[in-house]
């Protein structure tokens, strides 16, 4: 009787925490389709802030720019922070592997806004040094956010080196293969996954960050967050509520698509292990 | 020597980390630096501490509920307040989640998965986003109000109290705090629960003297992954607060916006060292209490 009660409890427990999670969602999603511009009575279901959304320039300039600045922050952090972790996995004095994954650790544990404001400093100072009017534009931003995604991506990578036998790249070089070769014919595939993991990161990361971006954008160049921040500034537009709907539906079946994989995945190790099994007992036969 | 060294020949310089090595010193450390600098120079860059003591003595007319006017230190309220809801907002996420964590880690592989996405959802919608849709439902004028007056309880004033900017620290930063501690909780050998019972342990004993001890680096995790974030927000209390509680991360981001750069700097360099001292207490207490104690 104790153990179905907690069980009924927990429950109960459960689904008033994912009713807390997914309220204000819901509630985006009912008034986006709203006629009026009010938030709390529905008068007639319409289109109308979908229609005003695509018809926002700025906007849809801002998502442009938050897609581009995401790609290619993930193609730099991802190719340096791979060669950064196989640097890092072949240190061997200590102190320096330390100081290495101190450094690596920094832009994680640090608040967001601490990040933002210290490169900005940097780029203001070297902005002033060579006379330029306004120092904050694309790059500054890009760099900004290869910085942050860098630590995810090795991170990833990191534990994939550690996992894997060394005696392999070894054999490789022994068999032939200059040390360029060899990482790209024995390591690289065993490491993939982490990369892809890392890259996986990197980019969700890039789209949605607001804080740093905030600090290290000029003018010129808005991502969609640092749009979102000057949109709720002052006015409420329910045009907001359209697109965290759309934001929504991307994510969600982004999720749904990637657990699906995973689902596909697990199928085929189990298969797999069940066929070794079977040859195993084939074998003691 | 007879060992075979499987990594790099001994001497060759480490290419390979060249590019991050001076990337982060660039681009990381520097920064850092320049905090620093900046905290401690005027605007010709000559040395000062000014910055630092205008932080700790400067002081403003505070207005009281009964109208009278008092004198504050502003930034040391300011400061003691973003620890005060950041605190408050951390020890709820941890009592909401913890359970929560406990009884996804319990439940079937299946439907641990599904649930760890729903976190997830949430999650990934941008936290301005989240923060939104709470100023929506909480407005004098919102969905939760006019639900309130149906019932016969009246419109209440959510919207620019501090239980408001708890609420909003609460939703945006809860998976954090729930995810960590999964993580631990899930890898934790079940036997051991059942061990302890056998051993004479009642429920709360189990908790007390095996889970907790266990989760721990996932709580000390969570705990980092709320706290920080939220001591250094900035938009949360904007929309929630109604910009009538200013945080330590308002306080940053007006310097920045009046372009008082080296003030701005000299509040952040505060905040990263009292960060610093909390996170290294915390590891201490932990320490020292839960695994040195008995």
């Amino acid at each position: 009787m104790g153990v179905s009660n907690t069980k009924l409890s927990s429950k109960i427990y459960t689904a008033v925490i994912f009713a807390f999670l997914f309220a204000p969602i819901v509630i985006l999603l009912i008034f986006s389709f709203n006629e009026s511009k009010s938030l709390s009575v529905f008068s007639d279901f319409s289109f109308k802030w979908y229609k005003e959304l695509f018809n926002d320039r700025s906007t849809l300039e801002s998502v442009k720019n938050s897609v581009i600045l995401a790609l290619a922050a993930t193609a730099v952090s991802t190719v340096m922070g791979t060669a950064a972790a196989f640097g890092i996995y072949r240190i061997r004095k200590e102190w320096y592997k330390v100081l290495m994954n101190t450094v690596t650790n920094i832009p994680m544990v640090n608040p967001d806004i601490i990040t933002g404001i210290s490169m900005m400093l940097v780029f203001v100072f070297v902005g002033q040094f060579f006379g330029a009017s306004t120092s904050l534009n694309f790059w500054t931003i890009l760099i900004a956010h290869i910085t942050f995604c860098l630590p995810y991506v090795i991170l990833q990578v990191l534990p994939k080196l550690q996992q894997m036998d060394g005696a392999l790249l070894e054999a490789a070089q022994d068999l032939g293969c200059t040390p360029f070769r060899a990482f790209f014919k024995v390591t690289l595939p065993e490491i993939f996954p982490g990369i892809i993991t890392g890259a996986i990161m990197a980019f969700t990361l890039s789209l949605d960050d607001f804080v740093i971006s905030y600090f290290t954008s000029g003018n010129d160049f808005q991502t969609l967050p640092v749009r979102i921040y000057s949109m709720t500034k002052k006015t409420v537009t329910p045009k907001m509520y359209a697109l965290a709907t759309i934001i929504f539906f991307i994510t969600l079946s982004l999720l749904l698509i990637n657990n699906l994989i995973d689902n596909e995945d697990s199928r085929n190790l189990r298969k797999i292990k069940k066929n070794r099994k079977n040859k195993k007992y084939v074998l003691a036969k | 020597m007879n060992k075979i060294e499987p990594r790099s020949g001994k001497g060759r310089t480490n290419l390979s980390l060249m590019p991050y090595s001076f990337w982060s010193l660039i681009f990381v450390v520097v920064p850092l630096v320049f905090v620093a600098y900046y905290a401690f120079t005027d605007d010709n860059f000559r040395f000062t501490t000014e910055n630092i003591t205008r932080f700790f003595t400067a002081t403003s007319a505070l207005k009281e509920d009964d109208g009278t006017l008092r004198e504050v230190h502003t930034y040391l309220v300011i400061f003691m307040r973003s620890l005060k809801l950041a605190a408050i907002s951390t020890v709820i996420c941890l009592l909401m989640g913890y359970p929560l964590a406990y009884i996804i880690a319990r439940a079937k592989a299946r439907t641990q998965k599904m649930l760890v996405t729903l976190i997830m959802i949430p999650m990934w919608m941008n936290f301005l986003i989240r923060t939104y849709a709470w100023m929506t439902i909480l407005q004098d004028t919102g969905i939760l109000n006019s639900m309130l007056s149906v019932v016969g309880l009246g419109p209440v004033r959510i919207i620019g109290t501090e239980a408001a900017v708890v609420i909003g620290m609460v939703y945006d930063y809860f998976p954090y705090m729930v995810l960590p501690i999964y993580s631990i909780m899930a890898k934790m050998d079940m036997k051991l629960f059942e061990a302890a019972r056998d051993l004479g342990c009642n429920g709360f004993g189990v908790l007390k003297r095996v889970i907790f001890p266990l989760s721990l680096p996932g709580v000390l995790s969570g705990i980092n992954m709320v706290l920080i974030p939220s001591v250094s927000t900035f938009y949360i209390s904007q929309k929630l607060g109604n910009g009538k509680f200013f945080l330590i991360g308002d306080a940053i981001e007006g310097q920045y916006i009046a372009n008082n750069l080296h003030f701005a700097a000299a509040i952040a360099f505060i905040l990263m060292v009292i960060l610093l001292v909390c996170m290294g207490l915390l590891k201490y207490l932990a320490a020292k209490f839960v695994y040195g104690g008995e």
